[in-house]
């Protein structure tokens, strides 16, 4: 079953501290002028580890087909 | 009943915890970058959401300082009260209300300084509430004074040739004044804190949850512990469970974050005491009419 | 009527309080108030009440507002030292508007004083005792019966507006027995909190519809998730900084007893169509003036008494007007001069304003008001 699910960042939210990229398991986030986002030419696994450690709730990992979350994915790119 | 989906904002930027458990028109939070906080009010978020725990039966108290500021973010019925005195609110609510479940968020200072009082005695009373402390070593919202939990040498500004007093261990201090239930979490350690702060909410009597928070702004950076991110590895590498601190020589404990449930009994919570007495009259008197 | 019992003061404050529907009481024992905790703690597990002994008089206060936020009437009494570390608490239920009941059995003081003499010397600190500006109701009971009464109806003034209601006692009424009828339940009105019917997540937990004098109130645990802090806030609950929210809320706060001043006020008066020379007084020390004035009017002289129940907010016009028809107005009190620096705010040069007072432990005696009266 292939899996719907998404990492979905809200760049609003983000304060930049890093912690998500730090223990990003597949090294997979960045920080870039403060606030988080993919590293290019690296894989993100949809484990969820920054989500649980996100102090700001501004990663997270969500259903792909929801019209509004594709729309943020969109937004914080 | 109306759905509260209704007053909350329509376009999601948040999972669906966070949109479930709180209020996101208060969102994002004051706390600074890379505060510890955050993650703990997450994990309280995560504990309910996998009780299944009615949000409206569910009641969040809170002190003074950073960590009180949750109450605001969490959408049940909250209630900021004075400084130190969550525990003395909280204890009349429960009382007036035992079907309520009410969980008190504070701070170490809040809770250990100046509401120590009400903290032991709520332990030895056994009310069946839980308490979350969100301890990050500091008096963060007045700007890093030292706390009863800052260790002894460590700066504050208050502390400005380090510290001179020995720090409490709260959760010990909770069980040494008759809590039935004492653990302590980590910012780091987000699974097994959740855990932790279901087993402390399920448990009937007196619970207390010292989480380890990280205050990056203050307490890292006057101490030179580094990021946010620094302050969490220590914590990564540092952590004992306490299944096997149990097992070990305390000498070798020192310096050490000993995490999971250290102390559990049982023994009768006080307002379901209270209600057997109330019972218990009643039925003498019809006995007697 | 009920049957005519011996009652002490401190008894008539519970049996008043428990008649009005007081379901809790949180305490710390304290002379000369430790009667009420003794008796709440017999007589509330009686009528599926609940009584605890906190560790100290500022948990006392703060989980009697817990109770009252959860939906429930709740006491919790003190004297003087307790009642100086109760203020804290106090301004955050006037600030949250909590309904909520605090008796002050005053001792003499400052500080330990003199745990079992009778003062008046908090009369200032109920007024101002907790930080920044806010309204405040206190009542003053000078009999056993009256302890009865004002403790039913200070209940019901902190549920009609929402705010904490003192009961400004002092020891010569806490501890006297005089014989007293309990009337029956149906003889007291009861007043109760306005209360949210329904929950509505779009409800703003702190704004009025028009015509309210409060805005109702939702117990916790009842459906209506929302805000309470001590933080100045909107109608939201929630704090605000802003300049026009914060004027609006105080304003709000002050006006809502100012306002209604009229049914809020309680002032005894007697023999004073006649007289040129009126005590004022309150509380205990209107036993001494009675037969002080009796004493007086048998030698001619032609004295009233103007007696306040309800101390805050103080009776302004009302004084006024009395003393537009006086030459003087002498004020007994067991304190080294309070309620006569707002007697003479008031009064000013209407007439001339006398003081007798009692700050050494002792009772004021009907002789030494009687030996006032005839200095004039």
């Amino acid at each position: 079953m292939k899996d719907t699910r998404t990492l979905i960042i809200n760049s609003a939210w983000c304060k930049g501290c890093g912690i998500c990229a730090a223990f990003c398991p597949k090294e997979a986030l960045e920080v870039v002028d403060d606030k988080v986002r993919r590293k290019e030419g690296t894989d993100c696994v949809l484990c969820g580890m920054c989500e649980l450690r996100c102090p700001d709730y501004a990663i997270y990992i969500d259903e792909k087909d929801d019209e509004e979350a594709k729309n943020q994915w969109v937004m914080s790119y | 009943m109306v759905n509260t989906a209704d007053v909350k904002p329509k376009t999601r930027q948040m999972s669906n915890l966070i949109y479930k458990y709180m209020r996101p028109e208060h969102l994002p939070h004051i706390w600074c970058p890379g505060c510890g906080n955050g993650i703990i009010m997450r994990d309280v978020a995560q504990a309910i959401e996998n009780l299944g725990l009615s949000r409206n039966n569910t009641i969040i108290v809170s002190g003074i300082g950073c960590s009180s500021r949750a109450a605001g973010y969490l959408d049940f019925n909250t209630i900021h009260t004075t400084h130190g005195r969550a525990i003395a609110f909280a204890t009349g609510i429960k009382l007036a209300n035992p079907t309520l479940e009410v969980i008190v968020i504070a701070g170490d200072g809040d809770i250990s300084a100046i509401g120590g009082n009400h903290l032991i005695h709520a332990a030895r009373r056994n009310i069946g509430i839980t308490v979350i402390v969100m301890n990050n070593n500091i008096y963060g919202m007045t700007g890093g004074q030292y706390s009863p939990t800052t260790p002894k040498g460590a700066l504050g500004t208050t502390a400005p040739y380090g510290n001179l007093d020995r720090p409490f261990d709260i959760a010990g201090l909770a069980y040494g004044a008759g809590a039935s239930f004492a653990a302590r979490g980590s910012a780091f350690h987000v699974q097994q804190t959740i855990n932790i702060i279901q087993e402390g909410i399920r448990h009937k009597g007196f619970s207390l949850i010292d989480v380890a928070s990280v205050c990056p702004t203050y307490y890292g950076r006057k101490n030179k512990k580094g990021s946010a991110v620094d302050m969490l590895k220590w914590q990564r590498d540092n952590m004992i469970p306490a299944e096997k601190a149990a097992t070990m020589d305390p000498v070798d404990l020192r310096g050490k974050l000993v995490v999971g449930i250290l102390h559990q009994t049982q023994y009768k919570e006080f307002t379901y005491a209270y209600e057997q007495l109330i019972k218990r009259l009643y039925e003498e008197r019809e006995a007697n009419e | 009527m009920g049957d005519v019992v011996l009652m002490q003061g401190n008894e008539a404050c519970v049996e008043g309080a428990l008649a009005a529907g007081m379901r809790l009481y949180a305490g710390y024992p304290i002379t000369p108030s430790t009667e009420i905790a003794e008796l709440c703690a017999l007589r509330l597990p009686q009528e599926g009440g609940k009584f605890i002994q906190m560790e100290d008089e500022i948990a006392s206060i703060a989980c009697a507002i817990g109770a009252s936020v959860a939906g429930v009437k709740a006491m919790t009494a003190t004297s003087g030292p307790g009642f100086s570390l109760k203020q804290e608490n106090l301004g955050y239920a006037v600030l949250a508007e909590i309904p909520l009941v605090v008796v002050d059995v005053q001792r003499m003081g400052p500080s330990t004083g003199m745990p079992t003499s009778p003062s008046q010397g908090d009369m200032m600190m109920a007024r101002w005792g907790t930080h920044g500006d806010h309204p405040v109701i206190a009542l003053c009971p000078s009999s056993v019966k009256e302890a009865f009464d004002l403790t039913v109806r200070a209940f019901n003034l902190s549920e009609k507006f929402r705010t904490p209601v003192l009961l400004m006692m002092d020891e010569i009424i806490g501890h006297l027995r005089e014989g007293m009828s309990v009337p029956d339940p149906e003889e007291i009105a009861i007043i109760d909190r306005p209360t949210v019917k329904y929950p509505d997540p779009k409800r703003l937990p702190y704004h009025m519809k028009k015509g309210q004098l409060v805005p109702e109130m939702a117990p916790f645990g009842m459906g209506q998730r929302y805000n309470i802090t001590g933080l100045i806030h909107d109608e939201s609950g929630f704090p605000t900084n802003s300049v026009e929210e914060s004027e609006k809320m105080i304003n709000r706060l002050m006006h809502k007893i100012s306002d209604n001043y009229n049914y809020i006020k309680d002032i005894v008066t007697t023999n004073l169509d006649d007289a040129d020379t009126a005590i004022f007084c309150y509380g205990g020390t209107a036993r001494a003036v009675q037969s002080a004035v009796e004493m007086a009017r048998e030698k001619g002289y032609k004295v009233g008494i103007f007696r306040p129940r309800t101390v805050w907010p103080f009776p302004e016009n009302e004084l006024l007007k009395a003393a537009s028809k006086l030459k003087r107005i002498i004020v007994a009190e067991h304190n080294y001069g309070q309620m006569v620096l707002e007697v003479e705010r008031v009064v000013k040069d209407n007439c001339k304003i006398d003081f007798v007072g009692k700050w050494n432990g002792s009772v004021i005696t009907p002789a030494e008001i009687l030996a006032k009266i005839e200095e004039a």
